[in-house]
């Protein structure tokens, strides 16, 4: 066995050097460097240019200047409206995957002790939803939530309330927004994880006496915690940068970093505070981004 | 008769939850009313108008095209990456290739959308390309974000095949590249069209990596249906919502056939990659 793969690997070895490149070239030409330009415009100032930015370097009496101003962040640091827009969106995004947790994880868990012949039907109906366009699911919510929209007009006629209640424009319409487009990413790794949960593990806890609950508190759950922390990095990371979601379902004390950061680069076309604003959402991401990384890579390797 | 437990019922109402929205949405989508949520009797008014916009009509256009040549390229790519993290042996840098493959699954679109147009403009003052932003911008910015999905999901497939037939046909004098081709690559087929289909949706549906790298010149569908529906909910966007979901309803139901009708082992293989992929 060994010599057939040492020979695999020596036949391989003349391509492998341009199957490992391409991809290699693509993904940091494309992926890791745009990460170092938005670093290095954060730094810099904004000017009444095209692009809309000043120079870091500028090389002129056979003197390099380096000019890296701070300002942004100090400028970020000091506006209220920024600290309340990154604390905004942690806080709705996690509210959100807590919620998707609660609902997604009893649903995995029925369709992995589903019959097997039921299993690719269950699994295709909590897919179709995400393959279909995700602004067309947040639109589908405008027309519900509205003031004289499909629930204010049913309680209206049960006599339950007398005048249509604020739904749509609020921060309830924003989780809610995302916890239905975001649903189907905490049930599949949740799903694929407890499908291969070691049943016999289960019936021993059984044997022995366990409760049925005490069987799930204390042998599902902490073998299903690479599915719980994939499915809730999912929901969280994208969450926190939001923008459909807050710009269509939210209303005016809806403070998301995703719409700030599109505002700033759209309308005001401040390039550099963008820039910053993206930086400092990064940072903030690093542990969650590490987390379903570590989770990702160790699938990998099984 | 068991009673249904706790979980089948979370299921249900999750499954409920999951569809009622777009369900109201393509029964609202057949309203006659210009107001949207007064129902004032049955009409395919609002499909013959949708058909008339002049507008809606190159922007689908322009979307079916970036997302052919994304979802190809991003599985040329995407393969690639797979092979290298799946087969290869250890080397400098295959962490980092394998984190940057990962990567784009969860960042945030909008830091996705600044870096790379922030990367266009840089590119065009130092080497003066791109010149203007347009499909180009879109197909590279949708190819490396999909390359990532299709990744995991070929990766997925390539750790369930069994490397002894790989190994006969080298042992029998085949070339790694033939070999590739006439044994690895039709293994994997499935997961390919399934990476490629994924790709494809994903690309059909991105808004704002492409508000972020689109020039003038190229305007996508949800670019369109977001600027309209910005003002409002309007009709018009129901019919059209009501056959995006259609088509996506038609060709699940399509792939689902297929492969209902090819073995069992293939299925569940299928299945695997189907979970992997998100």
């Amino acid at each position: 066995m060994s010599n057939y793969t040492a020979r695999l690997r020596r036949l391989l070895k003349p391509g492998r050097g341009w199957v490992i490149a391409v991809p290699l070239l693509w993904l940091t030409l494309f992926f890791l460097l745009p990460f170092g330009i938005v670093l290095k415009i954060s730094l810099s100032e904004a000017a009444i240019s095209i692009p809309p930015y000043g120079p870091i370097f500028d090389y002129a009496n056979e003197t390099l200047n380096v000019v890296v101003s701070f300002g942004n962040y100090l400028f970020l640091a000091t506006d209220t409206l920024y600290v309340s827009a990154y604390w905004g969106s942690v806080k709705i995004a996690l509210l959100a995957t807590v919620l998707c947790l609660a609902i997604g994880y009893p649903m995995a868990y029925a369709m992995a002790r589903a019959p097997a012949h039921w299993q690719l039907v269950l699994l295709l109906l909590v897919m179709l939803p995400s393959w279909t366009s995700f602004l067309i699911r947040v639109y589908a919510w405008m027309g519900i939530l509205s003031n004289n929209g499909l629930v204010n007009n049913l309680l209206i006629w049960a006599g339950v309330i007398d005048s249509p209640i604020r739904m749509l424009n609020t921060n309830f319409a924003v989780i809610l927004g995302i916890v239905y487009a975001y649903l189907p990413f905490m049930v599949l790794p949740l799903y694929a994880n407890l499908t291969r949960l070691d049943v016999s593990l289960l019936e021993a806890a059984e044997d022995l006496g366990s409760r049925q609950f005490n069987t799930f508190l204390r042998v599902t759950l902490p073998l299903s915690k690479g599915g719980i922390i994939a499915g809730s990095m999912l929901v969280f990371i994208p969450a926190v940068g939001e923008y459909v979601i807050p710009e269509l379902l939210g209303g005016p004390n809806t403070v998301m970093i995703g719409k700030v950061l599109w505002e700033e680069f759209f309308h005001n076309r401040d390039w550099p505070v963008a820039s910053a604003l993206a930086m400092v959402m990064l940072a903030i991401l690093i542990v969650p981004i590490a987390l379903f990384h570590r989770y990702q890579s160790r699938e990998l390797q099984e | 008769m068991r009673k249904p437990s706790f979980t089948t019922a979370m299921l249900i109402v999750g499954l409920v939850f999951l569809y009622l929205p777009m369900i109201i949405l393509v029964v609202y989508s057949f309203n006659s009313s210009r107001l949207v949520t007064v129902w004032a009797g049955f009409s395919a008014h609002w499909y013959v108008e949708l058909l008339r916009d002049q507008q809606i009509l190159s922007a689908v256009w322009t979307s079916l095209r970036i997302a052919f040549f994304s979802a190809s390229m991003a599985v040329c790519l995407g393969t690639l990456a797979a092979f290298v993290m799946v087969r290869f042996a250890r080397f400098r840098g295959k962490t980092a290739l394998s984190s940057m493959v990962t990567a784009p699954l969860v960042m945030p679109e909008v830091i996705t959308g600044l870096s790379l147009l922030l990367l266009f403009v840089h590119m065009a003052q130092l080497i003066g390309w791109p010149a203007d932003r347009g499909m180009v911008t879109i197909w590279i910015a949708h190819t490396t974000f999909c390359s990532a999905y299709v990744a995991v999901v070929v990766a997925s497939r390539l750790r369930e095949v069994d490397l002894s037939i790989e190994e006969a046909a080298m042992d029998l004098g085949s070339r790694p590249v033939r070999t590739f081709f006439q044994i690895t690559l039709p293994v994997i087929a499935p997961a390919l069209a399934a990476g490629w289909l994924l790709a494809f949706t994903l690309s059909l549906d991105d808004l704002v990596i492409a508000s972020f790298v689109s020039g003038p010149g190229a305007t996508t569908l949800p670019m369109v249906v977001f600027s309209s529906v910005r003002m409002g909910v309007s009709p018009k966007i129901n019919a059209l919502a009501t056959l995006i979901i259609l088509a996506v309803s038609l060709a699940t139901f399509l792939a689902w056939y297929l492969m209902r009708r090819s073995e069992a082992r293939r299925r569940q293989a299928m299945l695997q990659d189907m979970t992997a992929g998100r």
